[in-house]
């Protein structure tokens, strides 16, 4: 079976999302679920592991290989865990074919309703870039967070010429632009929010500074700054 | 690319003595036909200035502003307005539409006040609504029109006729984004067929749809995109740390 684009996209998205290709977001760099994907790949129909891993791959290869150990590794835990379960009497390997089980629809179900991770990340560098070039002698933070707002705003227009060189029915893919994009942009506020307050409160070089010591202390692991 | 629109070392001071102020610092930029450019600045950068000059509506305190080759100061006033309408569209965060002009009487009063008769003006106004996507809304006014389709007339009343330039100064403010983004591909779109478009925004969704981004601060242009890659590019390793 062919993927269809709502699937290719879907993929496409874990893919990338995994890969991180941009490097500034390390707390979405965790692991994917290898699991949910095959699980809904398998929420079509029934398909031997072979033939999961190729769908797998048709998309995401580049960014996000999976190797056929790994598909067969995760299929038995998911039919250990009573999620999927295999056909053909005897069969082994490659000849074993893996439908999705109740369960396993159902933990499908329940996963795509649970809420995504929305804590800050366990170390955001870009913060931790600014907070620190504060502290460099020489260092022109203002040079510096416009060397990222490029950098973020060229990320943008990829994406964007991403958005407009496709089908405009395309959905699935504009929406998985629109979910970058406004990350990005939400970067590039904030870049420009800390352009503006160091503006009009520029930070004096002192190490024993306010700019890092009056963090409260709930908030110093989130910036992962350690003393 | 013809350089459509040129800016030579202009600046613009308001004001005098200790009230001075600087809003443009010896700005160069070029934008050519079919490019779309972005001017990207906080508040008090000097974007809204930069695009005032640009579309001839001020006078820089030095420098020069060339449209299609052409100094426009020393010209007469009036001939500057002739110029100006002939050449330049605006497009506004507000639509600025007259409320008492239908979409297309909206849309062919430049040529109008040009001298150009109604019977005349009327099948371009209908032809740039076409392009558009609004044509079937021609003789409704303003308020009978959703903000999508207003920017839209505006869109149209901006590239109509000869225009070789676009001026925008945030011109989706006012709409959702989904509605904005209906609105920049259109922007791109008129752009792309030959118009040299600048738009001025702190809106970065709207200038990452621009083929170009100009960065402000100060009165000065500190930086600018490189040409951006292809989205295959998204799909590559990231700045190694």
């Amino acid at each position: 079976m062919i993927l269809d684009g709502q699937q290719h996209h879907v993929l496409f998205a874990l893919g990338y999302y995994n890969s991180y290709a941009n490097g500034y977001d390390d707390w979405l760099a965790g692991p994917v679920s290898v699991r949910h994907a095959l699980l809904a790949l398998l929420s079509e129909g029934p398909k031997y592991g072979l033939r999961l891993q190729q769908e797998f791959e048709e998309r995401t290869g580049e960014v996000w290989p999976l190797n056929v150990g790994q598909v067969y590794i995760t299929l038995q835990r998911l039919e250990r865990d009573g999620l999927v379960e295999s056909g053909g009497q005897g069969a082994s390997g490659p000849q074993k074919r893996f439908s999705i089980t109740q369960a396993g629809s159902a933990e499908l179900e329940a996963w795509l309703r649970t809420p995504a991770g929305d804590i800050p990340p366990p170390r955001n560098e870009l913060v931790i870039k600014v907070l620190i070039s504060l502290r460099v002698p020489g260092a022109d933070v203002h040079d510096i967070v416009q060397a990222h707002r490029r950098h973020m705003i060229e990320l943008m227009q990829r994406y964007w010429h991403l958005k407009a060189d496709a089908a405009e029915d395309d959905v699935s893919l504009a929406l998985i632009a629109d979910a970058e994009l406004f990350r990005l942009e939400g970067i590039v506020r904030w870049l420009d929010a800390a352009d503006t307050r160091l503006s009009l409160h520029p930070l004096s070089p002192d190490p024993a500074g306010p700019a890092v010591a009056a963090a409260p202390a709930a908030l110093r692991p989130e910036t992962g700054i350690r003393r | 690319m013809t350089m459509v629109l040129e800016l030579r070392e202009v600046s613009k001071i308001y004001g005098s003595g200790a009230a001075e102020v600087h809003a443009l610092r010896g700005v160069n930029l070029s934008v050519s036909g079919g490019e779309l450019v972005a001017v990207m600045g906080p508040s008090g950068s000097g974007k809204s200035t930069l695009l005032t000059i640009a579309g001839s509506l001020e006078e820089p305190t030095s420098g020069e502003v060339l449209v299609a080759g052409t100094g426009l100061s020393g010209a007469s006033p009036n001939d500057q307005a002739k110029l100006r309408r002939r050449l330049i569209g605006y497009v506004f965060q507000d639509f600025n539409l007259l409320a008492g002009l239908t979409a297309v009487e909206n849309v062919t009063l430049p040529l109008e006040l040009d001298g150009v008769g109604a019977r005349t003006a009327r099948p371009a106004g209908i032809r740039a609504l076409e392009e558009l996507g609004v044509a079937d809304r021609a003789d409704r006014f303003p308020d009978e029109l959703s903000g999508g389709e207003r920017q839209r007339v505006a869109i149209a009343r901006a590239v109509m006729g000869e225009r070789q330039i676009l001026l925008a100064d945030e011109p989706t403010g006012a709409l959702d984004s989904v509605n904005g983004e209906a609105v920049l591909r259109l922007l791109r779109a008129a752009c792309h067929r030959g118009v040299a478009g600048l738009v001025v925004t702190h809106d970065p969704q709207l200038a990452a749809c621009a083929d170009r981004v100009v960065f402000l601060r100060d009165g000065r242009i500190i930086d600018q995109t490189r040409t951006p890659a292809g989205p295959e590019s998204l799909l590559t390793p990231g700045p190694q740390r």
